[in-house]
């Protein structure tokens, strides 16, 4: 059976638009039931402040399953919370205790200026996708799937990065704000494909250059591995490094060819 | 695959329809592959499949447990691509609030910005609503929060008929409630009960722990009721049975409101590690919500609404009673009958998208060439704004007392207890004398706090529960109208001695199309009669 969390002390930003200076907002929740998500714990506080008369506090939600990538809240100054390879909506209450006081911020980056409350902008990542992050294929005459055969490693091991759910935890928990775990894994799931070949290296230094004008650098801590609802695994940073410092030679050699 | 789509809506979906999506269908997974979606692979390097509910066969194609969030991405990358190339503008955080006719074509659509709110018009020579299906009107569904019917409705009231609202589906495999806050249901995949087993304690006073419960004293429902099909028998089917299995007070777990879904014998044939690589993610979800381990406990599992077979009418090019206005996916009505079988939700979006639209919009916009798109300066888009803008102003000013969400948890009850898995006409009559009066409290009582020109969700939310009110009335009143039983619409009056549902094709081979009227409970009923050229009609038998 279900138990209760009670007294628990909610230390929430509140920001009403993107040039507010923003301020710390102190709630007390008397009682909620552990099997809520930490989501629904915000509903509920949500419905309070609504009845109060006061501004419910705004923030990015939408599948509630873990795979849409649209939730986004840093709790304990932790991208998704405590718990590994879990998003914000799949935490449940049991994770904590009664007493706790759970600080709730929306992502920190740069790259992502605050919408209002704890809600971001995180189309940055649409640029990066505009500039490569696809397979040219147009709509009709697609040849036979089974035409080229792919090795189930090549399979599994492109769909470990297809997995990515673009929530953008890497870049909220990087001290640097840098999107590399993003954007390798974008790049590792098209480059390990047959498919993806045609185009991987014009990809990769297009998609490698949109990141930097928007995102700061990689320096290696390795925040973004550890922070991933989806485990995507920092050898896919490995990977775009070794495929744009070829792509520097590579697509420089087809310009002189043409 | 025709034929199964066909017999698993339950003779109720269009065959012509049907017939194009099994002809299209072929070219998705090359189109899809060919794109780079990642699906799975047999050693030997070919495409994998295995098998889902309503098919003898394996024929499902997948990635992982994620087939759908995959194919979303592909689709996604696409579209960024020409939104890179500068073919496509996109309107990201933008909310459809009205369609826009002028001398009876649609010439646009009118948008609220849901950062600022700002009330915007575009006009076109064509508009694709691509809107999705309104399995939210349950409040809780399976269905993404954002979902809802705004989109699909405000084109209703706009002319374009709505077919067949009481076709919705309750699906087998989610993760049982748990406790009143809860916002939403999980789906756990249905490809789990290719090797899961569902059953139930045949002794409602049963207390020990699953394993322990020998084997002669567990009822396998649906082996024992349908066993050429066993555990994949279609949803509607399998819902019900797991319905009755909890109401005659055989559930499981500490609410008693779930049947096992245990996957003991296959962890025994196939090993944990077959068992883990198949279903994996889906396994470790089910733990985090539901704090137990499925590799030792069974999963409970219940049924929960899922997808919405109704929507707007129309015709074999995809476009509504509305000339030039068009609707793909979810958000019509055309395929799949009164019951959809797994995985074809996805095979008909990317069909309609894929395969259809780009060659039947083109007939309607052929002889527009060189023609101008209507100007938003026109007076219809002045008053469609003027009325978007006083509508929302309309949910602040009413300055009630309770939230958007009470009134949705409100209509979501009614709607779940009698337009849910399972109508009556007494449950139905009521549903329709309780709605009406819950709307006329919505419209009194309703409290938005903020305002209409700043990011807002609670008024986003007050628009969309307005919405679901007016569609709920129509859904009661199409099944209450329907007096027979078809795939997902169950209504109790008509069973056979076994439970299963009697159609009346004498009376209702045919689709339901409503007309708005200016309200919900007066819409008017056309109806067009489905002809079935190349296949019989026939009862549906999973025995």
């Amino acid at each position: 059976m279900s138990n209760h969390l009670k007294n628990l002390k909610l230390k929430i930003w509140r920001q009403s638009g993107p040039t507010d200076k923003g301020h710390f907002e102190d709630h007390i929740m008397p009682e909620i039931s552990d099997e809520a998500s930490f989501l629904e714990m915000l509903d509920v506080l949500n419905e309070g402040l609504i009845s109060e008369n006061k501004l419910p506090v705004v923030f990015d939600h939408d599948c509630r399953e873990g795979i849409c990538g649209t939730c986004s809240l840093m709790i304990n100054g932790q991208a998704h919370g405590p718990e590994r390879s879990t998003a914000t909506c799949q935490l449940h209450m049991r994770k904590f205790k009664s007493g706790d006081e759970i600080v709730i911020e929306p992502w920190r980056a740069a790259a992502f200026p605050i919408i209002k409350d704890l809600m971001v902008d995180r189309s940055a990542f649409d640029r990066i996708i505009e500039s490569g992050g696809f397979i040219s294929a147009n709509t009709g005459g697609a040849p036979d799937a089974n035409l080229i055969p792919i090795p189930k490693s090549v399979a599994d091991a492109a769909m470990d990065s297809a997995q990515c759910i673009g929530c953008g935890a890497c870049v909220a928990a990087c001290p640097n704000g840098a999107a590399n775990l993003f954007t390798g894994a974008k790049i590792a799931h098209l480059n390990l494909l047959p498919q993806g070949q045609a185009e991987r290296y014009k990809r990769t230094e297009a998609m490698v250059e949109t990141m930097d004008e928007y995102f700061g650098s990689c320096t290696n801590h390795g925040e973004c591995e550890a922070a991933c609802p989806k485990e995507i695994s920092i050898d896919v940073i490995a990977l775009m490094n070794k495929d744009y410092r070829k792509s520097k030679l590579k697509n420089r050699k087809e310009i002189s060819r043409s | 695959m025709f034929y199964d789509t066909i017999k698993g809506g339950d003779f109720r979906s269009r065959e012509a329809n049907v017939h194009r999506l099994a002809e299209v269908s072929v070219n998705i997974i090359d189109q899809m592959v060919a794109q780079g979606v990642p699906f799975a692979r047999e050693y030997g390097g070919m495409l994998d499949n295995r098998s889902f509910g309503g098919a003898q066969v394996s024929r499902t194609f997948y990635a992982r447990g994620q087939t759908g969030q995959q194919l979303l991405l592909g689709a996604y990358q696409q579209l960024a691509r020409q939104i890179g190339l500068g073919n496509v503008r996109m309107f990201n955080r933008t909310e459809l609030v009205d369609v826009v006719t002028i001398e009876g074509r649609c010439a646009g659509i009118v948008t609220r910005d849901l950062v600022n709110g700002e009330v915007v018009s575009h006009s076109a020579h064509a508009v694709v609503m691509a809107t999705g299906g309104y399995g939210n009107v349950f409040y809780l569904s399976t269905n993404a929060m954002a979902c809802n019917v705004t989109g699909a409705w405000r084109a209703h009231r706009k002319g374009a008929a709505f077919a067949n609202p009481c076709y919705t589906q309750i699906h087998p495999t989610c993760i049982p409630q748990s406790d009143p806050t809860q916002s939403k249901l999980t789906l756990m995949s249905e490809s789990l009960r290719n090797d899961g087993r569902v059953w139930v304690p045949q002794n409602p006073d049963e207390t020990r722990s699953a394993a322990q419960v020998p084997e002669a004293e567990r009822d396998y429902i649906l082996e024992r009721l349908y066993p050429s099909y066993g555990n994949l028998a279609p949803r509607d089917i399998s819902s019900r049975a797991a319905k009755r299995s909890v109401d005659s007070g055989r559930g499981v777990g500490p609410l008693k409101n779930g049947v096992y879904l245990d996957f003991s014998d296959a962890i025994n044939r196939l090993g944990k590690d077959v068992v883990e690589e198949r279903y994996g993610n889906l396994f470790q979800m089910y733990e985090r919500i539901a704090g137990e381990n499925p590799y030792d406990m069974p999963m409970r599992i219940y049924p929960a609404t899922h997808y919405t077979m109704g929507g707007l009418w129309v015709d074999y090019e995809l476009m509504t009673n509305i000339p030039g206005l068009y609707a793909a996916g979810e958000a019509n009505f055309s395929d799949h009958g009164a019951n959809r079988l797994g995985a074809s939700a996805l095979m008909q979006g990317l069909a309609d998208g894929y395969f259809v639209l780009p060659y039947t919009i083109g007939n309607y916009l052929a002889p527009m060439l060189n023609k101008p798109i209507p100007g938003t300066d026109h007076p219809a888009f002045k008053e469609a704004e003027m009325a978007a803008q006083a509508r929302y102003q309309g949910y602040v000013d009413i300055k009630g007392t309770r939230s958007p969400d009470y009134f949705h948890r409100e209509v979501g009850r009614i709607i779940w207890d009698y337009c849910g898995m399972e109508r009556t006409q007494q449950g139905l009559e009521k549903a329709l004398s309780e709605l009406p009066a819950l709307y006329e409290e919505f419209q009194k009582d309703l409290r938005v706090t903020g305002d209409a020109e700043s990011m807002n969700q609670t008024l986003e939310k007050a628009g969309r529960v307005d919405d679901f009110f007016q569609l709920g009335m129509l859904m009661c009143r199409d099944a209450l109208e329907r007096d027979e039983s078809c795939g997902g619409h169950f209504r109790a009056e008509y069973q056979t001695e076994e439970g299963e549902a009697m159609r009346d094709d004498e009376k209702f081979a045919h689709v339901a199309a409503w007309e708005w009227t200016g309200d919900p409970t007066k819409s008017i009923r056309h109806k067009e009669e489905l002809n079935f050229e190349a296949i019989h009609l026939a009862t549906r038998s999973y025995k």
